[in-house]
Formats: structure tokens, sequence, C-alpha cells
């Protein structure tokens, strides 16, 4: 009885060890182990024996059956972990293929840029005003302290509509018209995005482009906060190491006035192209709002004072970016588009 | 303008190089913008703002420069030896017009002889860009850019008998031929010098033929006067005629230095020309100007500039500029001479303070008080639609300018009201004359520009206002959102390039204003140029027209010069603002099964999707939460003039698992009512 168990393990080992797919690895559990299968029927001949002998076959035999059960099982993990290891590679796909170009859009750099802008100076606890693009003289220059046949209406020069009604030659005029708002309150903290039209039409001029004004109004307020807030915006907006200058200069509407100039960020200061060779890029204009402005605005200039300032966006843009042409911006050359 | 570095030497000690100087200069608000060197001299190239022209003038540069080093300038000293004759048995003088001519003043320099100019002094004009002519008229500009002072010489023997001059407005329709030999048509806001009636010159702008200094000049009438800022430049913009003497009258001149360059003259031309000076000066100056006193509080110096100056350091910049200043009750009245016209407020004087006490040495600091910044929900829309759009379009820019044939172009009705535009009364073209009351124009000129350059695939947004006029106000500005694609996706591998036509554009559009919580909005076909009469619709949501979307018109693609298929929208983003809903709050998620459900039906063609949808919903009872529409057919497999449409309808209740008979019931009311209220058949 037990040579025979001896061999029937011995021939399953080896069928088994030979098996390859799960079926024919099925095929020898049932031929073997199952109900009517070659041990089943052996053990059914135990009853037959009796004594040592019943009790010394019987424990070969479940020994054998979980030695067979506990190969067929390895067996068949086996041969299923290398199906799939088959079945996987048989998926093998080009990895280098490009991916399904999903449509994609972007924002107009200059959309962009304000945004940068803007976001530096909400940092700064600025709101964001706004106002029409077509104006009237009053807003756009004789409350800015610049009279009819001034000589500083050279400075810009203007589309009009009528003789009263114009294209805003700056973003300027929203400062007049927020104090009017707000006065007497303050502190006034806005910025002004938008944009204005000029007439003139070059290379280095477009009839319409993008500014961004800033004024600050509250009791106190200097020279100095101007200057600390504009560097801190300089900053941000072209990095830390950017050294930046002041320099008198002239608006009707702020007095005293300065020109903001940043090192150039392309040849950091040693003098290139783009900053004819100086090492500076003059890049805003500010100044301590006009008492008349004031003024004009409802505040009374012993009690508050303010500073303002103007930048155009496509100049920071063309700087940030490395833009060589102002007419690109209004052009909308997909090829350009797509860079942002 | 150009100045000769050796020229300004002669009026004060310069220890800096050219390139110093310039820094300098520019640091204090001079502004310098390049130093070239010319013959052994170096000439700086001046930029300055509206507010200096004082510094036209080379003593009043060289005050700068003073200033800058506190040193003094040497104002060149005069010498004129007057012969016994009477300036008044010469000439007489009258003004008419005193708001345009404020003074006006003349000298007779007899027995000149006109020859070419020394060397020293034709170097100084031409290293200033003046051009050289003969000696007296050298003597004139050579004055001029030393005192900024414009000046005028009429040859004597060419003015009538009277020997009267009348300064008054011309009549309307005078003439006048100028110097540059050009016949020049007045109206009465010019200002004229008279001579009996007869123009001789251009009251500050430019003198007339019949009197010009010439070879054969004998005896001269030398002019110095001051014309109104204004009044020069209207005239010079009207008659489009610019000179270096209009330049300086238009940004102000020296009333009360106007007889120093007038003398300057005269010594020069007794000098250099051999002229007879005669005794006296002809003066019309009717209402003198005083200089005035400005008070300056050094508190408010250092209040306004965040700095810390002692009364003394104040006072140092004020006579460094040398204006006579004087202490009063802690307080500085500062006198300030009339070739400084900028100096008006006291503002203008910490201006001069903080300048060349020097910017850069003003402390930097922020803001004290804490204040809330941000966006207001308007803007912060604009930026989410923005943010949206560009997820598949790329925004572009266009000119708010357009051309009004443009409405043409599009086949725009005659009576629209976007033909109403505002205009422009000086545009730079026809081309850019009116204000735009719509996007598409600039948006299909980007997609034929693109393609035109073989950029293919286009997908573009725009967000900008438009403009329409307003009676006796300023115009009516909207905020407009346009989009246009054109051509299909770009070509890949994966063969998923589908066309971008008018449902891809409606993909892009749904998505978007479901972002901005408009949901369903209702697509209305309309027939609407310059659209596709049988692909256009209008967008409705809550009863308002958001916008309209369509396939653009193949006559208006021509018109556009292009080639492809284009769609396009454009809405009404300050609608869409007030539409949106933000903010919503969470529906819960229900644990029990979804049933779906499938349907094909067969319907007649003209039954529109919508009406399809809206009588399932009608009928489906509460439960049913949505029908997606998955397949269209019309073709052989269906009779003609039908059309089959599949739907997938979803079942679920948030308290209970469905039964199969419950589904089977809802499918039934609705089949019963698609067929009543439609005539839908099952396929």
């Amino acid at each position: 009885m037990i040579d025979r168990l001896l061999q029937l393990r011995q021939a399953t080992e080896e069928a088994v060890r030979k098996v390859n797919d799960i079926e024919a690895l099925n095929e020898i559990k049932v031929k073997v182990l199952g109900r009517k299968g070659e041990l089943t029927n052996l053990l059914r001949g135990l009853k037959d024996l009796s004594g040592e002998s019943k009790v010394e076959a019987g424990k070969t035999a479940n020994d054998i059956k979980n030695i067979l059960e506990n190969m067929i099982e390895e067996k068949a993990s086996d041969i299923k972990t290398r199906e799939m290891e088959r079945k996987l590679l048989e998926e093998r796909i080009d990895v280098s293929l490009p991916g399904l170009p999903l449509q994609t859009g972007g924002l107009h750099p200059i959309s962009r840029v304000t945004r940068e802008i803007q976001n530096i100076f909400i940092g700064m606890g600025f709101a964001v005003a706004e106002g029409p693009e077509i104006e009237s003289d009053y807003y756009n220059f004789a409350a800015l302290n610049v009279p009819k046949d001034h000589p500083a209406r050279d400075m810009q020069d203007t589309f009009y509509i009528s003789e009263d009604i114009l294209l805003r030659t700056h973003t300027s005029p929203v400062q007049v018209r927020t104090m009017e708002k707000v006065a007497p309150q303050i502190p006034v903290k806005i910025i002004v995005p938008g944009k204005v039209y000029r007439k003139d039409d070059d290379a280095t001029h477009s009839p319409m482009f993008n500014q961004v004004e800033g004024l600050v109004i509250d009791e106190h307020i200097t020279f100095g906060d101007l200057k600390g807030t504009l560097m801190m915006f300089a900053h941000q907006i072209f990095g830390e190491d950017v050294k930046v200058r002041y320099r008198p200069s002239f608006f009707p509407f702020t007095e005293p006035s300065a020109e903001m100039d940043i090192s150039c960020v392309i040849c950091k200061g040693d003098g290139c192209r783009v900053c004819s060779h100086t090492g500076w890029l003059e890049i805003l204009g500010a100044g301590m709002v006009h008492p008349q402005v004031l003024i004009n605005g409802g505040y009374d200039p012993e009690k508050v004072s303010g500073f303002a300032f103007g930048m155009g966006i496509e100049r920071i843009a063309m700087l940030k970016y490395g833009i060589n042409d102002l007419r690109l911006f209004f052009d909308n050359d997909k090829r350009f588009l797509t860079q942002f | 303008m150009a100045v000769s570095i050796n020229w300004l030497k002669k009026y004060v000690d310069i220890p800096w190089t050219p390139r110093e100087l310039a820094h300098n200069l520019t640091m204090a608000g001079i502004a310098i913008e390049g130093v070239e060197a010319i013959n052994g001299d170096s000439v700086m190239e001046l930029d300055l703002t509206p507010n200096r022209g004082d510094c036209l003038g080379m003593i009043n540069l060289a005050r700068e420069v003073a200033a800058l080093q506190h040193t003094e300038v040497k104002i060149p000293a005069l010498n004129i030896r007057e012969n016994q004759e009477k300036i008044d048995d010469y000439i007489k003088v009258e003004i008419a017009d005193p708001d345009l001519c404020l003074r006006y003043a003349a000298r007779m320099v007899k027995n000149v002889q006109i020859k070419p100019s020394p060397e020293w002094l034709q170097t100084c004009l031409v290293n200033s860009g003046i051009r050289p002519i003969n000696n007296v008229v050298d003597i004139t500009n050579f004055v001029m850019l030393e005192t900024n002072q414009p000046l005028h010489a009429f040859d004597y023997d060419l003015l009538s008998e009277a020997k009267k001059i009348l300064v008054r407005r011309a009549v309307d329709g005078e003439k006048i031929t100028t110097l540059d030999e050009v016949e020049r048509t007045l109206d009465q806001d010019m200002l004229l010098i008279t001579d009996n009636g007869r123009p001789v010159a251009l009251a500050g702008i430019m003198g007339g033929q019949n009197t010009e200094i010439g070879e054969e000049t004998v005896n001269m009438l030398l002019e110095s006067a001051c014309f109104h800022g204004v009044g020069v430049r209207k005239t010079s913009r009207k008659l489009a005629l610019r000179s270096d003497s209009s330049i300086r009258f238009e940004k102000g001149s020296d009333i009360n230095g106007l007889l120093y360059a007038l003398n300057r003259a005269a010594d020069l031309i007794q000098k250099l020309a051999g002229g007879e000076v005669v005794q006296g000066i002809c003066d019309q100056y009717p209402d003198p100007k005083v200089p005035q006193t400005i008070t300056l509080r050094p508190q408010r110096v250092n209040n306004l500039l965040g700095i810390n100056l002692s009364n003394a350091d104040i006072k140092g910049y004020i006579e460094d500029l040398k204006f006579p200043v004087r202490e009063d009750n802690g307080n500085l009245m500062v006198y300030v001479p009339t070739y400084r016209p900028d100096i008006e407020l006291e503002a203008d004087l910490i201006e001069e303070v903080a300048r060349l006490h020097g910017y850069d040495k003003i402390p930097a600091s922020l803001p004290a008080a804490a204040s809330r910044g941000g966006l207001t929900p308007y803007q912060s829309f604009k930026d989410k639609v923005r943010e949206l759009m560009a997820r598949t379009l790329y925004e572009v820019m266009n000119y708010s300018f357009i051309s009004p044939r443009y409405f043409d172009m599009l086949g725009v009705p005659e009576d629209s009201l976007l033909r109403t535009t505002v205009k422009v009364a000086n545009p730079l073209s026809e081309e850019q004359s009116v204000m735009r009351t719509l996007l598409l124009p600039g948006l299909l000129e980007t997609v034929s520009r693109n393609l035109a350059r073989k950029n293919n695939h286009l997908a573009f947004f725009e967000m900008g206002t438009v403009f329409f006029p307003q009676d006796n106000e300023l115009p009516r500005e909207e905020l407009k959102l346009g989009a246009v694609v054109a051509g299909r996706q770009e070509t890949n591998w994966l063969k998923q390039n589908v066309e971008m036509d008018f449902y891809y554009l409606k993909g892009i559009l749904e998505n978007f204003l479901l972002q901005l919580g408009i949901e369903n909005p209702k697509f209305v076909a309309d027939a609407k140029m310059p659209y596709h009469p049988g692909r256009c619709a209008r967008i409705i949501y809550q009863g308002r027209e958001l916008g309209v979307i369509g396939e653009i018109h193949p006559q208006v693609r021509q018109n556009f010069d292009i080639k492809v298929r284009v769609c396009g929208l454009e809405l009404d983003a300050d609608l869409l603002f007030t539409l949106t809903s933000p903010r919503h709050m969470m529906e819960s998620i229900t644990r029990y099964p979804a049933v779906e459900r499938d349907i094909a039906v067969l319907l007649r063609e003209e039954i529109r999707s919508d009406e399809v949808v809206e009588a399932i919903k009608a009928s489906g009872g509460s439960l049913l939460q949505k029908v997606n529409l998955f397949d269209v057919y019309a073709g052989d497999r269906v009779e003609a003039g039908y059309k089959s449409l599949a739907y997938r309808m979803l079942f679920q209740s948030g308290e209970r698992t469905l039964t199969e008979a419950e589904v089977n019931q809802f499918m039934e009311g609705i089949m019963t009512a698609l067929k009543e209220k439609l005539d839908i058949t099952l396929r």
C-alpha cells in the first residue's frame, strides 16, 4: 500500500513538473486528487487494512495528499504569474509616441503681465479700479492740471471724438474719478489697468497700448513711500537683484515728479542695445500727487498727501519676455501667441 | 536740442568729463540722451521735459550746472556805445492785442556790414545744429541759443515810410510770405507784426520775406518781444510751422530778460558787423510782470519727501539756484526769477530741493496704513472668463478702432444699431476711424492674417470693449466676449483631429457657460448676418439673449479672404456677469444604484433634439436624472424624411433601489408621451 502511495506521489510530482498550462494542471489535479482520483481510490483501500499498517498508511496518504495539493497550488500560481508576464509583454507599447494632443489655449502676454502686476499690488493692499476708455477732456486733461493748449499736451497726441470727448491718452483719468467717488475717505490705494490711445504709429509706438496707473492717498504719504513701494514692485516683477534709481521728471499732475529706471535686465547694467548702452531702463513715471489734483478730487492737500505712478504694460512685457517689436502684441500671430 | 560743451564752458566752470556732466544733469532732471564728440568739442543731446524750456538757453543750462556744484554763472558783460540819435525818431511801436503780445522792444542799428560771421561764432552754431547765414542773422541765432530769447531783425530800409510797427491780430484771409518762401493764409487768431498795414512777420514764429536781412542791408531794426505761448502754439499748429523761435515762446520765454538779449545782440552786432547803435530802446510793456515770492515751509519739505533736512540745508539748495531767499518765522520766502516760469507753487520748490539733494538720497519707506486690496466680483469674473476661455483658445488683442467698411463686409443690415458708431475726428487713417461695435471684424482679420501666413488650426478669443454713441454724454461702453475657430485640430497619429465646426465651438461654449453656473442655455435657430442662415443660433438663458453663435456666412468669409469654414460667437459679457451664479450648495450623493436605459427613436427630420429631450424630461418622472443624446442617424436605414436619435436615460432614487418594473413603467410613460406629442416611435 505504502509503495503504491509513494509511486503515485513520484508519478504525480513528475507530471506536475512537466505541465505548462493551467488546464493540464487541473486535469492532473482531478485525476489524482478528485473524488474519483487515484489517491482517493487508494485511500478507499485503507479500510481493508488494520492495526499498525492502517495507521501508517493513513498517515502517509494524508502527507502525500497535502504535499501534492501544495505542489499543484504552487505550480498553478507559477503558471498564472508567467501567463501574466507574457500578456504584459505582449501589451508593450512605444512610449515615445506622442500623447493625445488636447486642444489648449493661452492668455495674451499683456493679460498675463497685467495679472502679474495686479497681483503684486494686491499683495501690497491695493484695490483695482477701472474707468471708461472714451473720456471727457476734463478727466483726461483739465482735472490733471493740463488745460487746453498746454504744451504738456504735446507729450500725448490725442485722438478726439469731439472737442470735449477723446480716447483717453493714459489711465490717469481714473485718479480723479476715484477721488471724487471716495473723498474724503482715506486711505486710497488703487491700481488702474487698461487700454489707452495715442495718435502715434511707428516701430516704437502703437496707437493703442496698455497702462497700469497707481494712486495712494493718505495722511503722511511721502516721496520715500513712493520709492519703497515701487522698489518692492520692481524687485517682485524683475527679481531681487535688480537695481532701481529715480530721476527728476515732469508730469503736470505730480510734483515732485520722478522717472524710475531699473538696471538693464538684459545686460545686467553693463550696457547693451536694449538700454542704449546706459545700463538703465526707464520703466515708469511717478510723483507726489499735485496739490491742485488733490483739490480737484475733493481732498485737502494740507491734510493728506499721495503718490501716483504709471507704466506701460507692453514695455514690462517686452523686458520680461525679450519681445523686440511692439507691433507683435496686436498682430495676433499664432506663432507669437502660443509662446506664453 | 544739441548743446556744445565748449560753448557751455564760457558761462560756467565744469570740473567733470562730458559723460559725468551728462550723468549729473540727468540725475538732476535735465535728461541728456547722449554725448557725441564733434571737432574737438562734445555735444550733448538734451531731452527736456516740457516744464524746463528755460534750459534751451545756454545761460539757464549753465545755472543748473552751477547749482549742482555750488558755483556761479558767468553772464557776458555788455558794452554798447550808443550814438546821439534817438530811437523815437526812427520807429514807433504799438501793441493792439496785449493779450497775445505781452511786451515788444526794439533797437535800431545803422550802417552794418553784412558778411560771414567769425569762425568761433560759426562753430558755436554748427555744433548746435544751426546753419550759419551772415553775421547779423547768426548773431540773432547765437543770442537766442545763449539767452533763450528769440530775436528778429528787419531790414529797416524795407519798412514803409511811416516807420511804425503795429502788433495786431490778422484779419481772416490775410496773407504773408514767410522767410521760407511760403505764402501763408492767416486767420484772426494769429498775431502779426505789421508795418503800415502790411504784415512783416508772423509774431514769434517767422519773419516775412519782404523785410528780410540780405547782402544789401545797411540799417536794421532788432526785435526782442514776448508773445503769448498758447497763441504762438495755436498759430504754429494751424500753419504746421514750427521754428526755434516758436518752440521757445510756447514753452515760455523770460519777459523780464528780453532787454538783456536785445542789448547783447546789439553789442555783438556793433563788434562783429560794425554797426552803429541808436540811443534808447523802444519798449512797449503794458502790464509788467512782478516776480512772485513763494513761502516754503521746511516742515512741509520734510513731511512730503520723508527726509529730515535742516532749514539751513533747504535754504542752501534754494541759494544754489540763485533765487533770493529770506527767512520769516521759520519759513523761507523765496523770490522766483521770471526765467523759471515753471515754479509757481510751494510744491515746485519742494521738487527743486529734492532734485538738488538727490532723489537717491531720500530713504525708501512703505505707506503705514493697512488696507484691504483685491478684486471686485466683476473684476474676478473677467479674470475667470479669460482663464476659462484660455483653456482651449488663444487670447488675442485687436485695436478698438476699425474701418467702417467692415459693416458692409459683414453684411450688417443698413438699419442695424451696430452701424451707429463713435467716430474718431482725427484718425490715423480711414482704416482706424470708427470705434468698434462688435469684436468679429478683428477676430476674422486675425483668422485671415494667420491663414495667409500658413498658420492653421486656429482657435482664438478676445474680451474687449465696444462703443455706442450717446447724446451729450460719453459713449456707452459694453464688454463683449468673442471667439472664432477655423480648420481641424492638429493632425495626429491617433486620428482624433476633429473639425473645429459649429458643434466644436458650441461644445467649448457650453462647457464654459457651465463653469460659470449657466446650465442648459437654449440655442434658438436664427439667420442673422454675418452667419450662415442654416447654422446660426441665438443663445438664450433665463429669457435673456447672451449672444449669437454660428458658422460665418461663406460670402463674409470671402470678403475677409478666408477659404476655410470659420465659426464664431459673440457674447454680452456684462450680461453674463449678472447671470453667473458662482456659489451653490452641494447636492448629496445617493448610495442607491442608478439604472440606465437606452432608446433609439424614429422621428420626422424637422423635429429638434431639444424638443425630444424636453418631452422625455416632462414625462420621465422625478427620478429621471439625466438624458443624454448619443447617436444621430439619417440615411438609407431609415425612411426618407425621418431620422433616428438615440438617448441614454439615467434613473436614480436617493431613498431606495429601483426595481425593473418601476423603470419599465417610467419608460412606457416616456414612449407614450413621445408618441402623443411628437409622433415618435421606437426604432
